[in-house]
């Protein structure tokens, strides 16, 4: 085991794909000589060459429809959004063309693409450097979703999601990247568990608490907080969007009958409401109270000053505990 | 060759811009840079691409009147473009790889599409209507510009293994409004991709017309962007046939992108579900059939004595017997069963799609046993 900080790990899962398949080239603003804005790609221009780490024109729907040219040629791009709020100008390209060509083609044309993006707030930054866009792309039929939470996970499902014969949108919580745990290197993919797997961070018994990306850190200080009042929450990180793994959610919503799902982006027709449908429609006689849903609010991004504000923090969370507890809380001042 | 930058004035003007080699009458015109490219084209070649026209504009009229009988959701003709597509579709290698636009019927009838290739997708039996790799063509393109990039990202691939092979992409002159079109030549500008950009410039993008999209002949852009380019006169096969050797000539020596901008005219709708009658007017179409391509290359070939009636009557022949092919592979087509809309959609398992599909499956089920 090493001990990596998830941008370490992120750099390291994609030295390794290279290394295990000539296929794979990266693209993106500034991943170059510079290693990117974040430094994820440090170092790999010098191992690799300027074919295989391309820095290209500032051009997002370029980028991804160079892409998926590639694809069709037989390679496995990755691709480097530079900041979430940027991804929206190559959405077409990822919505209409990488998600689609698979279907469209019976299976003929395969788009192994990895859409990496660094994701979501609470770093402080600028106007369109702190977007939550995973709704879109979990909404869209022909992609993957995943979100990593840390090192490890990082590491070796960048490499399941580069490997995969779909394409994956891969959220890098940005918040995050200089976070450390333990990786281990030497794996085999063979033997990891899927990507498309959920996971409990922590065991309770008393509230399942789905979340994904940096919230599940968030979600973790709450139910450290929460122990201290004797209550046990159960800590689940999604890792995948799309698909969502029902099957891990339900067995803790089964043993909790209480559910609260976390994220920081905003919440209207977003993956809470999704997740909390799906979770009644397969555990309904399970649960003792209704689901509650911990989000964004449905604003743009606020301004850096403000985005505490808006951002889920563990007394929204530990309220949202006490709600489906039936206990006193704020939202109504009383018991409830 | 030079590119035009002479404002368009109006469409009549703006074709005696480009370049040349049969009049609209079919004499020959010399071409100083031109000519050298088609020296090799004798009058048994001429044939054969007056043959690939004559057939193209049957399975165009064969399409229509598919559309029309209610057989096809859709269809968007190709008519007045058959020199354009025949004449720079003939001169690619057979490993060249093409990413078209939707009404590039005569690009994939030249790179060997089968009866029901032509309407399969327009049908509504698959999202795409062909097996790409065997064309060697990407499918059908609708989303506007698309597919420009796509080229450019395949000819990337050709680039890293020094292949001798060309990325082409076809697409309109309303494209070319498209941040994609124009973000695909700066890509291929900055790598030195190997891919020709064919812009066919049909006058109508649906009822915008050419000045709407382009102050300037279009083929004038490409040197902006640092790659050279044509402009030719779309309803001659024998000048886009040389137009596209030179660029083809120029992206596989490894000198980067090229450029040609055919201009010529869609004498039909944009689409079955348009009508161009109340946005153009009868005078522009008739001064456009006086240019038609097939007329203009059957002229020339009376002329030299090279045009037979057992060449003429041969011709007519393939054409309707490819017709009655297409006709029959459209009427016998067999609807996929309800749970092929689920097949496809990912390589490798999705759980969550799975789910569907059994859920599906089982309401489907429900129904077995009913009278």
């Amino acid at each position: 085991m090493t001990e990596l900080t998830l941008g370490k790990a992120l750099g390291a899962g994609l030295r390794q794909a290279m290394r295990d398949d000539e296929k794979v080239v990266l693209l993106g603003e500034d991943i170059g000589k510079l290693g990117g804005v974040f430094r994820i790609t440090d170092g790999l221009l010098d191992e690799f060459g300027a074919a295989r780490v391309i820095d290209t024109p500032l051009a997002e729907s370029g980028i991804v429809g160079t892409a998926v040219g590639l694809a069709f040629r037989g390679y496995r791009p990755v691709v480097e959004i530079q900041f979430d709020g940027f991804v929206y100008p190559a959405f077409d390209q990822i919505v209409s063309q990488v998600a689609k060509l698979h279907y469209r083609t019976q299976g003929r044309v395969k788009m192994p693409i990895t859409i990496r993006i660094p994701w979501a707030g609470g770093i402080g930054a600028a106007e369109h450097h702190s977007e939550s866009p995973e709704a879109y792309f979990a909404h869209t039929a022909g992609l993957r979703v995943i979100a990593v939470s840390n090192p490890e996970d990082a590491y070796r499902s960048l490499r399941q999601a580069i490997a995969s014969d779909d394409p994956v949108v891969f959220f890098e919580p940005k918040r995050l990247y200089h976070h450390k745990g333990e990786v281990d290197l030497e794996a085999s993919l063979a033997d990891a568990p899927p990507m498309g797997l959920a996971r409990v961070v922590r065991q309770g018994t008393d509230v399942t608490v789905l979340t994904y990306g940096a919230m599940v850190s968030t979600a973790l200080q709450a139910a450290e907080a929460a122990e201290d009042e004797g209550i046990a929450l159960e800590v689940v990180d999604l890792r995948s969007l799309s698909p969502v793994d029902y099957d891990s959610v339900a067995a803790s919503v089964r043993k909790t009958g209480r559910v609260v799902v976390v994220h920081e982006a905003s919440r209207e027709a977003g993956l809470a409401p999704e997740v909390i449908a799906s979770v009644t429609e397969r555990c309904f006689e399970y649960l003792e109270s209704a689901p509650v849903r911990v989000t964004g609010h449905d604003v743009p991004y606020p301004p850096a000053k403000l985005e505490k504000y808006h951002l889920p923090d563990l007394d929204r969370i530990l309220d949202a505990v006490d709600r489906v507890l039936d206990r006193p809380h704020s939202l109504t001042g009383a018991d409830a | 060759m030079s590119p035009q930058t002479t404002p368009i004035a109006d469409t009549a003007q703006d074709l005696e811009l480009s370049e040349r080699i049969l009049a609209p009458d079919g004499t020959r015109v010399p071409h100083a840079r031109l000519d050298a490219f088609v020296a090799d084209v004798d009058a048994v070649q001429l044939r054969a691409l007056h043959r690939d026209m004559v057939i193209l504009r049957r399975i165009d009229a064969e399409g229509v009147a598919l559309q029309r009988q209610g057989q096809l959701g859709l269809w968007a003709p190709c008519q007045g473009q058959e020199a354009t597509q025949i004449g720079t579709a003939r001169a690619l290698d057979p490993q060249d790889y093409v990413f078209p636009s939707y009404r590039e019927t005569g690009v994939i009838y030249a790179r060997g599409a089968q009866p029901g290739d032509y309407v399969r997708m327009w049908r509504g039996e698959e999202g795409a209507a062909y097996d790409p790799a065997a064309l060697r063509v990407a499918p059908l393109q609708i989303i506007i510009g698309a597919q420009t990039l796509h080229a450019v990202g395949y000819a990337l691939g050709i680039r890293h293994e020094s292949a001798p092979e060309v990325a082409v992409t076809y697409f309109g002159d309303g494209a070319t409004s498209q941040g994609d079109v124009n973000e695909a030549m700066i890509f291929a500008a900055s790598y030195q991709a190997p891919v020709v950009f064919v812009c066919q410039n049909n006058h109508w993008a649906i009822s915008e017309p050419v000045a709407v999209q382009s102050q300037y002949p279009i083929a004038g852009r490409a040197p902006g962007f640092g790659i050279p380019s044509l402009r030719v006169d779309g309803n001659d096969v024998l000048a886009c046939l040389a137009a596209m050797r030179w660029a083809l000539a120029h992206a596989r020596a490894g000198k980067g992108p090229a450029y040609i901008e055919a201009v010529t005219y869609r004498m039909g709708p944009h689409t079955t579900a348009d009508d161009p009658t109340r946005y153009r007017d009868d005078a522009e179409l008739e001064s456009w059939r006086r240019r038609d391509p097939i007329a203009r290359l059957e002229a020339y070939l009376r002329a030299s004595g090279e045009l037979p009636d057992e060449h003429l009557a041969e011709t007519q022949a393939a054409a309707d017997a490819v017709a009655k092919e297409m006709r029959a592979a459209c009427l016998g087509m067999v609807t996929r069963p309800p749970l092929a809309v689920f097949d496809g959609v990912y390589a490798e398992p999705h759980t969550g799609l799975e789910r569907q599909r059994d859920e599906y499956a089982a309401y489907l089920a429900s129904f077995e046993g009913e009278a």
